[in-house]
C-alpha cells in the first residue's frame, strides 16, 4: 500500500449498518392474551435503514436528503449514540456536537444562566470552557437582560435562539444538523446559516438534514439521498437535490 | 459498492459506547450541575420549599409515635422510643427517596435520553444524591434531639452511622439501576418499587425491635433477617444515634459488624448486577420511550 505523505483520517466512517425497529401492537399482559386468541400478529418489523455505507471526510459538508421516512433522522441518531445500529459498524473521530437536540436539556423552572451552564455542561463542555464563552453565547442568542428569567417566560423564538446558542458554541469536530435551522425569524436563520458556514470555513466537519433546499445547496458540497432506508445517490448537491425531487415526481 | 478504509483506527471511537458508572462519574461537573438543578426545582413554586423537608420527617414521625408509642404501647421495653424511632425511619426514608427517584430518573429524563448520548448512569446517580441532599436536614432534626436526650458521639458511633448510609446509598443506586432499566420498557417496575419500598419498611426494625424478631422465628430465619441489608443499616444508625441515650436494657443485635459487612457486601453486588442489567438494556432505551 503506497503511503501518502499527509494521511487525512475521514470523520465519520459508516459500513454495512442496518436498523430494524420492532413495532410492539400490544401493550399488556391482556391485549397480548386477545391478540394471540385472535390470531394477529403482536409485532410488526421495520426496516428503518439497510446497508447504508459512506464515510465522511475531514472538513466535509454533507446533505442528507430524503422525504419523509426515509431514515435520515434514524442515522443521526445511529451518529450521535443515542440509538445502537443492529449490525455493522459507525466510527467518529474527535467530538460530535448535534444541533438534533436544541433545547433538549433546558429545565423551564430555572434561568436562562443556568440552563446555558446545563445544557453546555450536558454537550460536552466543562466549566471554564463554558465561563469563557458564556458572554458570546448570550450575545449570539441576542436573549440580553432576560438571561436571569426563568426559561418558562421566554417566547419559542427566544427558547430556540438561545438553544440553538448553546449548541453552536459547543468545542465539536463533528457537527450534527437536524431540521432545527425552521425555527426562529427571517434574520435569525441568515444569522445561524452564517454561523454554520463559518464552521465549515474552520474545516469542521457537517452533517446536515433539512428539507430546505436553498439553504442545503448554499451550506453543503456533497449529498446522499436517502430512500425507503437506503441510499440512492451520492455525490455533488444540486445533482443529490435533482436526483431525489426526480424520484418524487 | 466498495469503501476504503483507514488501516489504523485508534483514533476512533464507536458512538453510543461507554463504560457505564466509570464514565459517569468522569462527568464531575454535569453532575454537579444536574444534582443542582435537582434541589433547586424540588420544591420550585413553593413558599415554604425546603422547609417542607422538615416539616414532612417531623409529621411522619409524630404520627408513628403518637400510634405506637403511646397508644400501642410499643415503647415499654424501649428507652427513648421517639429516638430509636426516627433513627431507623431516616434510613428507611433514605432508601425509598434514593430507590424511588432512581427508578423513574430515566423515564423523567426522556428528552435527553432521546436526543443526546450521555453514559445514562448519570440520572440514577443524580437521583441517588438528591435524595440524600433531601435527607441531610432529617439527619440534622435526629442530631438536635439526640444532644437534647444526651446524645454524645463516639467516634465509633459516626463510623456505624457512615456505614449504614454507604449500605443504603450502594444499595439504593444498585436497585435503581436495575429497576430504571426495567421501567423504561415496563412501567409496572414503578409499581413494583412501591411494594418492595412497603415491605422494606416493615422488615426492617423500625417499628419494633429486632428481639421480637428473634423471639418468634427459627434461628436461620432469623439469620437471614439480619443478613438483609437494610437491617444492618437501621442497626448501625440504631447504634450510632439512640444506643448510648439509652441504659442498654435493649441490647445491639448479635454479630452487628459482621452483618453490616454482609450488608455492604450484598449492596456491592446489587449494584453489579444492576449495572449489567442496565448496560444490556441501555441500547434499546431511545427507542423504548
Amino acid at each position: 500500500m503506497p503511503r501518502t505523505s499527509d494521511p487525512v483520517l475521514p470523520r465519520i466512517i459508516i459500513d454495512g449498518v442496518d436498523k430494524t425497529f420492532i413495532l410492539r401492537h400490544t401493550h399488556s399482559f391482556k391485549e397480548s392474551f386477545i391478540a394471540k386468541l385472535q390470531k394477529k400478529k403482536t409485532t410488526t418489523s421495520f426496516s428503518a435503514l439497510s446497508q447504508i455505507g459512506f464515510t465522511v471526510e475531514e472538513g466535509e459538508s454533507v446533505a442528507l436528503l430524503g422525504y419523509n421516512g426515509s431514515g435520515k433522522s434514524t442515522l443521526l441518531k445511529l451518529i450521535s449514540g443515542v440509538m445502537r445500529p443492529d449490525s455493522g459498524r459507525i466510527l467518529t473521530r474527535g467530538r460530535v456536537a448535534g444541533l438534533i437536540e436544541v433545547g433538549a436539556g433546558f429545565h423551564p423552572d430555572l434561568s436562562g444562566r443556568e440552563n446555558v451552564y446545563l445544557n453546555a455542561a450536558i454537550l460536552g463542555m466543562n466549566k471554564d470552557e463554558i465561563d469563557r464563552r458564556f458572554n458570546d453565547i448570550v450575545e449570539f442568542s441576542e436573549i440580553g437582560e432576560f438571561i436571569d428569567t426563568e426559561v418558562k417566560h421566554y417566547s419559542s423564538g427566544m427558547f430556540v435562539r438561545l438553544a440553538f446558542s448553546v449548541a453552536i458554541h459547543t468545542e465539536l469536530d463533528i457537527l450534527l444538523v437536524d431540521e432545527v435551522l425552521a425555527v426562529g425569524d427571517a434574520p435569525f436563520r441568515e444569522k445561524c446559516k452564517q454561523k454554520i458556514l463559518e464552521l465549515t470555513n474552520q474545516g469542521k466537519t457537517m452533517l446536515v438534514v433539512s428539507h430546505d433546499v436553498d439553504m442545503v445547496t448554499q451550506v453543503c458540497k456533497r449529498g446522499i439521498v436517502l430512500r425507503d432506508g437506503k441510499v440512492c445517490f451520492d455525490g455533488a448537491v444540486n445533482d443529490a437535490v435533482a436526483s431525489m425531487q426526480g424520484n418524487g415526481a | 459498492m466498495s469503501q476504503k478504509f483507514p488501516a489504523d483506527l485508534s483514533e476512533f471511537t464507536v458512538p453510543g459506547h461507554s463504560r457505564g458508572l466509570i464514565d459517569a462519574l468522569s462527568y464531575r461537573y454535569l453532575l454537579q450541575l444536574l444534582i443542582r438543578k435537582g434541589t433547586l426545582t424540588r420544591y420550585h413554586g413553593s413558599v415554604l420549599g425546603w422547609v417542607w423537608s422538615y416539616v414532612k420527617p417531623a409529621a411522619q414521625f409524630l404520627v408513628f409515635y403518637l400510634v405506637f408509642g403511646f397508644f400501642l404501647g410499643l415503647n415499654k421495653g424501649i428507652d427513648n422510643f421517639p429516638i430509636y424511632l426516627f433513627s431507623g425511619m431516616i434510613a428507611i426514608n433514605l432508601f425509598g427517596e434514593a430507590f424511588g427517584n432512581a427508578t423513574r430518573s430515566i423515564v423523567d429524563n426522556t428528552a435527553l435520553v432521546q436526543k443526546i448520548f450521555l453514559p445514562r448512569e448519570l440520572f440514577p446517580i443524580s437521583a441517588v444524591i438528591v435524595a440524600f441532599v433531601h435527607f441531610l436536614p432529617q439527619v440534622l432534626i435526629l442530631v438536635v434531639v439526640c444532644l437534647i436526650a444526651g446524645w454524645v458521639p463516639t467516634l465509633i458511633g459516626v463510623a456505624s452511622i457512615i456505614m449504614g448510609m454507604l449500605i443504603v446509598v450502594t444499595l439504593a443506586i444498585g436497585l435503581g439501576l436495575f429497576f430504571g432499566a426495567i421501567n423504561v420498557a415496563f412501567r409496572d417496575a414503578q409499581n413494583l418499587v412501591e411494594l418492595i419500598l412497603l415491605f422494606a419498611t416493615w422488615t426492617s426494625p423500625v417499628l419494633y425491635a429486632w428481639t421480637m424478631v428473634a423471639d418468634k422465628v427459627s434461628p436461620w430465619v432469623f439469620n437471614l433477617y439480619l443478613a438483609n441489608p437494610l437491617t444492618s443499616a437501621v442497626e448501625l444508625f440504631h447504634a450510632g444515634f439512640w444506643f448510648s441515650t439509652t441504659s442498654g436494657s435493649l441490647p445491639q443485635p448479635p454479630h452487628l459488624a459482621a452483618f453490616s459487612l454482609i450488608g455492604l457486601l450484598i449492596s456491592l453486588i446489587v449494584l453489579a448486577i444492576g449495572q449489567l442489567v442496565f448496560k444490556r438494556l441501555e441500547g434499546h432505551f431511545a427507542q423504548n420511550l
